[in-house]
């Protein structure tokens, strides 16, 4: 089977759940025979050899198109990072005209490959894929890790790309969400059948190895974690808000804020306003080990997501023995158990919460041990095998 | 011959609130009354009441040889007493038959027994005072929280002046043996064991509405079948199992009150069978040999052990925790402390914090008031903790957490 897949770089390289999902699944689906030409946009900033050498597996082929495409960017992201780029002559002016010139480049290349079916990964590889199907004629699945109505919490959505993700949904011979709670949003906002989305939850991936270490900070702190954009739909100011209760009651407590986005000012502002600046440290984007470093310093991790279609960042966490405590408003909540749950605007439920996992060591162990156990069902074939699944049926159909 | 003995328990846990860690200190209402208002009058109707009137008329159309034993707890018969005062006159009238027997348990339904023996007595003690104020009647038979048993539960009993004791027919203690004979417990010559059959207890009471069961459905002939199959191999059959399956476990529109209905007669056709209660089975029948329960049995689950209530590490600090309070409160003198400790000892509180079910999900969830095992701790400690500050503000000794 040969699949065109429409997708992001890796980490390192990328910025968040949407790259480190490409990985897990189209490693995962490599090592299951699946043919993969690969299409991503490719910076000439960053470059992408070490992307090329963590996908070499056998069945993958790279096609690279050079553009100034990142996931999760915003019409004035995109041009402020355009006023960066060193040969910026070959990228369109705005974000939509980039993504236009990237379609036309991906339709070429659909023109040159052979496959049975289409892959494509968020909105903006979404024209690429109508537009390859349209050349060859094959079935198209879009995978929809995140809608425009996430990224924006519902206020001032962005029409442009909300009519592309409607435009692609309905022209889309599948649409794979990754989870119930991003299948429901694409019913009721994007108008699509429930027969026409299958539910393939996302993954977590096992090979990264990071090794323990005593953290100075731990001498003296407990600390609890936020990792993740630090914008609007990530609830940044939620976990602020919490903080500030928590330390009502508990003293020692370093509240970590990991990753970058358009709140950080605010959030380092509110920080300040509350006056608990000296308790709550800004770390900014994190690099791979240091991701997996900042998990293992944590005594909790946060995610009070406003609305998560899915959030991997939990089962990472997981996967390094920090108990969590997660948004009921997201998709990894409908399948997993060892886990505290809350509602995103619940600052009295939050911190409640952290200060329980704080004080309460059996509580603290329990989850951790459970949480861990559990964690080790989330291997990327059992999404892999849920997509391949999906492809037998769009080609036996014809 | 052979007899049915029946045992109904009669439980309602008085389900907690769930208290916040800022609540601490406070001294909030530890007790989520609402909730367990709503919860005794829904099962006082749906099960309670309908199922004691089938019992009465079952008694009065056999003219008596219909019969069976209740255990009810102190916690589930002060809520009826407060919310559903009808249930316990109609509890009355069945004793008044003299066809039912009351059995002894902890009055707050806890695993006291493992912490402090004696608070376990005094609990017990509670209980008895309780039955017979309520129903003017003397228990002789013991069965403790959850058929929590082994040798030594049975010699304390003894001394306490019980005449019979309950377990489990675990298999593991049975191996060859059937349940179905009196049994001795190990060393003991003053008290006797009725064992419960669990495989056609567990046919009633799980099993009835599962229509993926080979044998379903389930009719009161083809139970009295397999009944009649023990006449010349047992004695006597212990059918346990709480009230709750009549109408609240198992639904009314599943059929199941047709059956507690029919089933009595269609026992009776058989002229070799009769009903007995746990005082008339012991006294009726000779104990057929000796049974070591060197371990503790109870009647949860696959494993039969305690792991339901203390099978990890959340379960086994809270349940600490809370008997480690038990020299101060006692020192207080004050019987509204005291009894407040008590009701945290609950069993329940500590089975809702059970992890062991918790990926497959099953009975455990649907007794459990909590989103979450989690969750139950984390109320059940923050309520600990309330407890703990105020037992220090009315005692002299200080117990510092």
């Amino acid at each position: 089977m040969k699949v065109l897949m429409f997708g992001w770089e890796f980490p390192p390289l990328s910025s968040g759940g949407l790259g480190t999902a490409c990985y897990g699944l189209t490693k995962s689906l490599s090592k299951k025979g699946v043919e993969i030409t690969f299409v991503l946009p490719y910076s000439f900033d960053t470059g992408n050899a070490d992307f090329v050498r963590l996908i070499s597996a056998g069945n993958i082929k790279i096609k690279r198109i050079a553009s100034a495409l990142q996931p999760y960017m915003s019409s004035q992201e995109y041009k402020k990072s355009l006023g960066k780029k060193t040969s910026p002559k070959i990228y369109g002016s705005t974000l939509f005209d980039e993504v236009y010139r990237y379609t036309l480049a991906a339709e070429k290349i659909a023109e040159e490959e052979e496959f049975d079916v289409i892959h494509c990964h968020d909105w903006m590889t979404f024209g690429a894929g109508i537009r390859a199907k349209r050349k060859k004629n094959k079935p198209l699945v879009l995978h929809v890790h995140a809608t425009e109505l996430d990224r924006t919490g519902g206020h001032q959505v962005n029409q442009y790309v909300y009519d592309l993700e409607r435009h692609g949904m309905h022209k889309a011979d599948k649409v794979i969400a990754v989870s119930n709670f991003t299948k429901n949003k694409i019913m009721a906002h994007y108008a699509v059948a429930s027969e026409k989305i299958s539910v393939v939850h996302n993954a977590v991936d096992f090979s990264h190895h990071y090794y323990d270490e005593d953290f100075e900070i731990k001498k003296t702190d407990k600390v609890v974690l936020f990792l993740g954009r630090v914008t609007l739909q990530k609830g940044p100011d939620y976990f602020v808000h919490a903080a500030k209760k928590v330390l009502e009651h508990e003293k020692n407590v370093k509240f970590i804020i990991a990753g970058s986005g358009d709140m950080e000012p605010s959030v380092i502002e509110k920080a300040a306003e509350l006056g608990i600046a000296d308790k709550v440290l800004f770390a900014g984007f994190l690099n791979e080990d240091d991701v997996e470093r900042a998990y293992k310093m944590a005594d909790v991790y946060v995610m009070p997501s406003v609305s998560e279609p899915f959030g991997i960042t939990a089962l990472e966490a997981m996967k390094s023995k920090t108990p969590i405590i997660v948004s009921k408003q997201s998709g990894v909540s409908e399948v997993i158990r060892h886990c505290l749950k809350v509602d995103f605007w619940d600052i009295n439920e939050i911190s409640s919460k952290i200060i329980s996992l704080l004080r309460y060591k059996p509580l603290h162990e329990t989850l951790k041990d459970n949480a861990y156990l559990e964690v080790k069902k989330f291997s990327w074939d059992n999404p892999a095998e849920k997509c391949i699944e999906v492809y037998n049926e769009l080609i036996s159909k014809g | 011959m052979v007899s049915i003995c029946f045992y109904f328990q009669v439980h309602q846990p008085l389900r907690l609130r769930k208290y916040s860690v800022f609540e601490i200190g406070r001294h909030s209402n530890y007790f989520d009354e609402h909730k367990n208002e709503a919860i005794i009058k829904k099962v006082a109707r749906k099960c309670y009441l309908p199922a004691n009137k089938i019992i009465l008329d079952l008694i009065s159309n056999t003219d008596g040889k219909f019969k069976a034993a209740y255990s009810m707890t102190g916690i589930v018969l002060e809520q009826l007493e407060k919310y559903m005062p009808e249930v316990i006159d109609s509890f009355k009238q069945l004793v008044g038959t003299g066809c039912v027997e009351i059995l002894d348990e902890t009055y707050h339904h806890t695993l006291s027994y493992l912490y402090s023996k004696d608070e376990f007595k005094e609990q017990v003690e509670l209980h008895n005072k309780k039955i017979r104020q309520l129903f003017n009647y003397s228990p002789k038979i013991f069965r403790n929280t959850e058929l929590v048993y082994n040798n030594e539960i049975a010699a304390f009993a003894e001394k306490m002046g019980y005449k019979g004791i309950l377990a489990e027919g675990a298999d593991h203690i049975l191996q060859w043996r059937s349940p179905n004979f009196v049994y001795m417990p190990k060393g003991l010559k003053g008290i006797r064991l009725l064992l419960k059959n669990y495989r056609l207890s567990d046919d009633i009471a799980f099993r009835f509405s599962e229509k993926s069961w080979k044998e379903f459905p389930l009719t009161a002939p083809k139970y009295a079948q397999w009944i009649n199959k023990i006449n010349g191999n047992g004695n006597v059959v212990n059918l346990f199992m709480d009230y709750e399956t009549f109408g609240e476990h198992q639904w009314e529109d599943k059929g199941i009150f047709e059956f507690l209905r029919h089933l009595p007669h269609e026992i009776l056709k058989h002229k070799d069978n009769d009903f007995a209660t746990p005082s008339e089975a012991i006294k009726r029948y000779d104990a057929v040999a000796e049974l070591d329960f060197p371990h503790y049995v109870s009647w949860a689950d696959i494993e039969r052990d305690l792991s339901a209530w203390l099978g990890n590490k959340m379960q086994q600090e809270a349940i600490k925790e809370i008997y480690l309070l038990e020299p101060h409160v006692r020192l207080s003198n004050n019987p509204a402390l005291i009894d407040e400790w008590r009701k945290l000892q609950t069993s329940d509180h500590f089975y809702y914090m059970c992890t062991k079910w918790f990926n497959d999900g099953d009975v455990h969830k649907y007794f459990n008031p909590y989103d979450s095992p989690y969750e139950a701790f984390i109320a059940y400690m923050n309520i600990l903790n309330d407890f703990r500050i105020k037992s220090n503000k009315l005692s002299e000794i200080k117990i510092v957490g």
